[in-house]
C-alpha cells in the first residue's frame, strides 16, 4: 500500500482511499485550496494587509527595545516573522461575530484585530491604562468587545476554551466561528486531541490554527514530534486539514476563506497548519542557540511575508514614496503607544483586591 | 443443601435497596445467569442473576418490599434432590458485610458511629434565610440537587448540564435523573471519558456567555482538569482586569466514599479553597445542597460545588418554596450550645451533629457550624461562635495537613486569641491515603467518637 502515505498536499494520495471512504473529505479543503491558492486582492485591500503586518513588526520591535530597557518585565514573546498569519486569518474573519483565542505570543492577533496599540503598549509595560487594566501582561490581554478571548499562558489550554466559544457559537446559533491559535508545541498537548475529539464529534464550528514557527520554544519540530505535518493530525478524529505557507498574506486569507465556508456550512472543525518562522528567540530571554544565524537571515531574505507583499505592491505600481508614507505613519502610532505607556501611571495599589470576584459574597 | 439467596451490595455505597421485582416463583427451576430479580438501588435498578442451579424454595421477600438490608436472605434456593417446598427458613437477620473491627479497638475509639446517621436523628436550627412557617417537604439530597439544575434551567436558556454519563445514561449517580427528557441533548449533553477537555469546553462555553455545569463523575477525576478549574477558569477576571468572567459551575460528588480505594477517596476542598478567583462551595443537606447550587448557576464567578456521594441518598427536610436560594459565603448555626463550638462542612457535618447529642447526655452543650461555603469563608461567623463558647474543635472528613481545619485553626489564633479558653483541636482523617480493607478504612476516617473525645478535651473533661 504504497499509495497510503500520499497525502501531500497536492492531495493525489486521495485517489489511493478504500471505498467506504469515498466520503470522507479530509483532502477535500486542502484540494480547494491547491486548486486556487491565492486571494485576488485588489491594490487597496493588500496595501491594508501590509500595513497591519508592518504595524505588528514595528510594534513588536519597539516592544523588544522597551524590554530591554527595563520597561516590560517578565515573559514577553514576539510576534516578529508571523505577521501573515494572524493579518491574513482575520481578515477573512466577521468582526464582532466571529471569536479568537490564541496562547501567550498574542500582541499580533490584537493589533490583527485593530485593537488600540496604545492599550497593547500600556498592558506590556503595565500601566493602569493597559487593555487589562496593567493587571495581566503580555500574555493575558483580553478584549471581549472584539471577541477577543485572550492571552492564554498555560501550552494547549487555549484549545479547549476554543472549542468552548464555538460551543457557545453552536448553542446561541448565531453563525460564528471561532478561531483558536496554537503552536506547533502545543500541538503535542493530550488536550489538543480531547479538543478534536469533541469539536469533530459535535461538529463544533471551530478553526484550529497550528502556527508552526518550527520551535517549541527551543526545541525543533522533528526534534519533538512524530508527524510533523500538523495539518495531518486531525485526520483520527477526520477533521480536515489545510497546509499553508504562513508567510504569504493572500495564500493565508484564501485559505482562511475555504476553511470559514467548510466551517460556516456546519461541517464541523477544520485544522490548518501555518507554516512560519519565527525571526526572534522564543521569549525576550531566549538567546536561541538552537539555530543558526543562516537560518534566520535565510528566512528573512527569501520569505519575509512583508517584502514578499511588499514586493507585490510595487508590481502593481505603488511608489516607493507610498511606502514611506504607510512607514511613517506606522512608526508615529508606535511611537505614540510607546510614549503613552511609558507616561501612564501604575494601577492604584487598591487595584490588586479587584476583580478578583465579580460578586460580593 | 439448601442456599440461602441473600440481598446483593450492588454499589460501593448500597446499604439496601427495594426488591423491586421477582421474575422467577416458587418451584422455578434456575440455572446459572438467569435473572432472579430486580433491585433498585439509590442509583439503578439492577439485575440479580443466579449463581447456582436448582429449584426456587420459599421466597421470603416479598416483590416491592422497601429498604430490604444488603445480606438479608430473600429466598431460598434447593439443591438437587431436595424438596424446595421444605428448604426452611433461615432466622431473620441482616449480616454483616465486613467481621467487626477488634474488640480492642472499638474500646479504644468509642462507641462507632458516624458514618449513616439516620435520617431525622438530627434537628437542624431553623435557617435564618428561610421564611418562619414554610411548609417544609422531604427530599435527598440527590433529588435536591437534580430539581436546583431542572429550576436553572426552565429560568435560563444559557444554562446547560455536560459531563459522562450525565444524559442518557441518567447520571452516574442519578443526580441528573429526568434532565434529558426535560431539556433534550442539546442542554444535557453526554461527554468523551476527557476531563481535562470537556473541563476546558465547559470553561470556554462560560467565557463565551454560556452557564455551564460541568459535572465530574467524581472531584478524583477533576485533577485530570485541575489546570482549567484554577488557571483558566479562576484567574481569568483578575488578568483581564475585570473585563472577561467565567460563570461555570464545577460540580460533583468529593471526599471518600465506601471502599473505593485511594485514588477514589479524598476531599479537594481545601485545594480549591486556597485558589483566590474561585467560590468554592461544600454542602451538607438537602436544603443547603439546593438553595446553595441556585446561587452558585446565577453567580458570575466560577464556583466549585462538592457534593458528597455518601450523603446523596440521605433525607431531609427541604423547604417548599418557588424560588430557595440561599446566600453564598455564608455559615448555618445548625444547633446552639454554649459549651463549645464544632466547625464543620460536608458530611462532616452529620457527624458534629450526632457528637453533639452524645455529649449533650453528658451535660456539655455543643455548637455546631456548618460553614457551607468554604472560599470565602464566613469568618466572623466562626469568631462570633468562638466568643460565645471560648473553645473550638474543627471536623473534616479529609486529610488533616494543610486543612480547613488548619485554617480554621490559624483564624482563631490570629483574630480570636482572647477568646480561646483550649487550644483549638483539628480531627481529620488520618494522614494516609485511604486504604481499603474494612477496618483500615474505618481506622483512617473520622468518625463521631474522635470528635466526641476531642470536644471532651478542650473541655477538659
Amino acid at each position: 500500500m504504497p499509495k497510503a502515505t500520499r497525502n501531500e498536499p497536492n492531495g493525489e494520495g486521495a485517489a489511493a482511499l478504500p471505498a467506504e471512504e469515498d466520503d470522507f473529505a479530509l483532502r477535500s479543503l486542502q484540494q480547494a485550496h491547491a486548486a486556487d491558492r491565492r486571494h485576488k486582492a485588489g491594490k487597496e485591500e493588500l496595501l491594508h494587509l501590509y500595513e497591519q503586518m508592518l504595524l505588528i513588526r514595528r510594534f513588536e520591535e519597539k516592544a523588544g527595545q522597551l524590554y530591554g530597557l527595563g520597561l516590560i518585565g517578565g515573559f514577553c514573546h514576539l510576534y516578529i516573522g508571523q505577521e501573515a498569519v494572524a493579518v491574513g486569518l482575520q481578515s477573512a474573519l466577521e468582526g464582532g461575530l466571529d471569536s479568537v483565542i490564541t496562547g501567550y505570543r498574542d500582541h499580533g492577533h490584537m493589533l490583527a484585530y485593530g485593537i488600540d496599540p496604545k492599550v497593547i503598549m500600556a498592558e506590556l509595560t503595565g500601566r493602569h491604562s493597559g487593555i487589562s487594566k496593567g493587571k495581566g501582561g503580555s500574555m493575558h490581554m483580553f478584549s471581549v468587545e472584539h471577541r477577543f478571548y485572550g492571552g492564554h499562558g498555560i501550552v494547549g489550554a487555549q484549545v479547549p476554551l476554543g472549542a468552548g466559544l464555538a460551543f457557545a457559537h453552536k448553542y446561541n446559533e448565531d453563525g460564528g466561528v471561532t478561531l483558536a491559535y496554537f503552536g506547533d508545541g502545543a500541538a503535542n498537548q493530550g488536550q489538543v486531541y480531547e479538543s478534536f475529539n469533541m469539536a469533530s464529534l459535535w461538529k463544533l464550528p471551530i478553526i484550529f490554527v497550528i502556527e508552526n514557527n518550527q520551535y517549541a520554544m527551543g526545541t525543533a519540530v522533528n526534534r519533538s514530534s512524530a508527524e510533523t505535518h500538523f495539518y495531518r493530525r486531525g485526520t483520527a478524529f477526520r477533521i480536515p486539514g489545510m497546509q499553508v505557507d504562513g508567510m504569504d498574506v493572500l495564500e493565508v486569507r484564501k485559505a482562511a476563506e475555504i476553511a470559514l465556508a467548510h466551517v460556516r456550512g456546519g461541517n464541523g472543525p477544520v485544522l490548518m497548519e501555518l507554516n512560519t518562522y519565527r525571526y526572534r528567540g522564543h521569549s525576550m530571554s531566549d538567546p536561541a542557540k538552537y539555530r543558526s544565524r543562516e537560518e534566520v537571515q535565510g528566512v528573512r531574505e527569501k520569505r519575509d511575508p512583508i517584502e514578499h507583499a511588499k514586493n507585490e505592491l510595487m508590481e502593481m505600481g505603488v511608489s516607493e514614496a507610498s511606502f514611506k508614507e504607510i512607514d511613517k505613519r506606522v512608526r508615529a502610532q508606535v511611537a505614540e503607544a510607546a510614549d503613552f505607556a511609558e507616561n501612564s501611571p501604575e494601577p492604584e495599589m487598591s487595584e490588586l483586591y479587584t476583580d478578583v470576584l465579580v460578586e460580593r459574597y | 443443601m439448601a442456599i440461602e439467596l441473600k440481598m446483593p451490595a450492588l454499589s460501593p455505597t448500597m446499604e439496601e435497596g427495594k426488591l423491586a421485582k421477582w421474575l422467577v416463583k416458587e418451584g422455578d427451576e434456575v440455572t446459572s445467569g438467569d435473572i432472579l430479580a430486580e433491585i433498585e438501588t439509590d442509583k439503578a435498578t439492577m439485575e440479580f442473576e443466579a449463581v447456582d442451579e436448582g429449584t426456587m424454595g420459599r421466597i421470603l421477600v416479598p416483590e416491592g418490599t422497601e429498604g430490604v438490608k444488603v445480606g438479608t436472605v430473600i429466598a431460598m434456593l434447593a439443591g438437587e434432590d431436595e424438596d424446595a417446598a421444605s428448604v426452611a427458613a433461615p432466622p431473620a437477620k441482616a449480616e454483616p458485610l465486613v467481621s467487626e473491627a477488634p474488640a480492642a479497638q472499638e474500646t479504644k475509639k468509642g462507641p462507632p458511629g458516624g458514618s449513616a446517621p439516620p435520617a431525622g436523628a438530627v434537628r437542624p436550627r431553623t435557617d435564618p434565610e428561610i421564611p418562619h412557617g414554610t411548609n417544609m417537604k422531604t427530599s435527598t439530597v440527590r433529588e435536591a440537587l437534580r430539581d436546583a439544575m431542572a429550576e436553572e434551567m426552565r429560568r435560563d436558556p444559557r444554562v446547560f448540564v455536560m459531563g459522562e454519563e450525565v444524559a442518557e445514561y441518567q447520571g452516574a449517580y442519578k443526580v441528573t435523573q429526568g434532565l434529558l427528557d426535560e431539556f433534550g441533548p442539546k442542554r444535557v449533553i453526554d461527554t468523551p471519558i476527557t476531563e481535562y477537555g470537556f473541563a476546558g469546553i465547559g470553561t470556554g462555553a462560560a467565557m463565551g456567555g454560556l452557564r455551564p455545569i460541568v459535572e465530574f463523575m467524581t472531584f478524583n477525576f477533576a485533577m485530570q482538569a485541575i489546570d482549567h478549574v484554577i488557571n483558566s477558569a479562576a484567574k481569568t477576571n483578575y488578568m483581564s482586569g475585570g473585563q472577561m468572567r467565567c460563570p461555570v459551575v464545577f460540580r460533583g460528588p468529593n471526599g471518600a466514599a465506601a471502599r473505593v480505594g485511594a485514588q477514589h477517596s479524598q476531599n479537594y476542598g481545601p485545594w480549591y479553597a486556597s485558589v483566590p478567583g474561585l467560590v468554592v462551595i461544600a454542602p451538607y443537606d438537602a436544603s443547603d445542597a439546593k438553595g446553595l447550587l441556585k446561587a452558585a448557576i446565577r453567580c458570575e464567578d466560577p464556583v466549585v460545588f462538592l457534593e458528597n456521594e455518601l450523603v446523596y441518598g440521605r433525607t431531609f427536610e427541604l423547604p417548599e418554596l418557588d424560588d430557595h436560594v440561599l446566600p453564598i459565603g455564608k455559615a448555618r448555626i445548625m444547633r446552639e450550645g454554649k459549651d463549645v463550638t464544632i466547625v464543620s462542612y460536608s458530611i462532616g457535618v452529620g457527624i458534629a451533629l450526632e457528637a453533639a447529642e452524645t455529649l449533650a447526655a453528658e451535660g456539655i452543650e455543643a455548637e455546631v457550624l456548618d460553614l457551607r461555603t468554604l472560599r470565602p469563608l464566613d469568618k466572623q461567623a466562626v469568631l462570633d461562635s468562638l466568643a460565645r463558647t471560648n473553645r473550638l474543635v474543627v471536623a473534616e472528613e479529609g486529610f488533616p495537613v494543610c486543612s480547613i481545619a488548619s485554617e480554621i485553626s490559624a483564624i482563631c489564633m490570629e483574630e480570636g486569641f482572647d477568646h480561646l479558653d483550649a487550644p483549638v483541636v483539628r480531627v481529620c482523617n488520618e494522614d494516609v491515603p485511604l486504604p481499603y480493607a474494612a477496618n483500615l478504612e474505618k481506622a483512617a476516617l473520622i468518625d463521631t467518637a474522635r470528635v466526641i473525645e476531642a470536644v471532651r478535651k478542650v473541655c477538659y473533661r
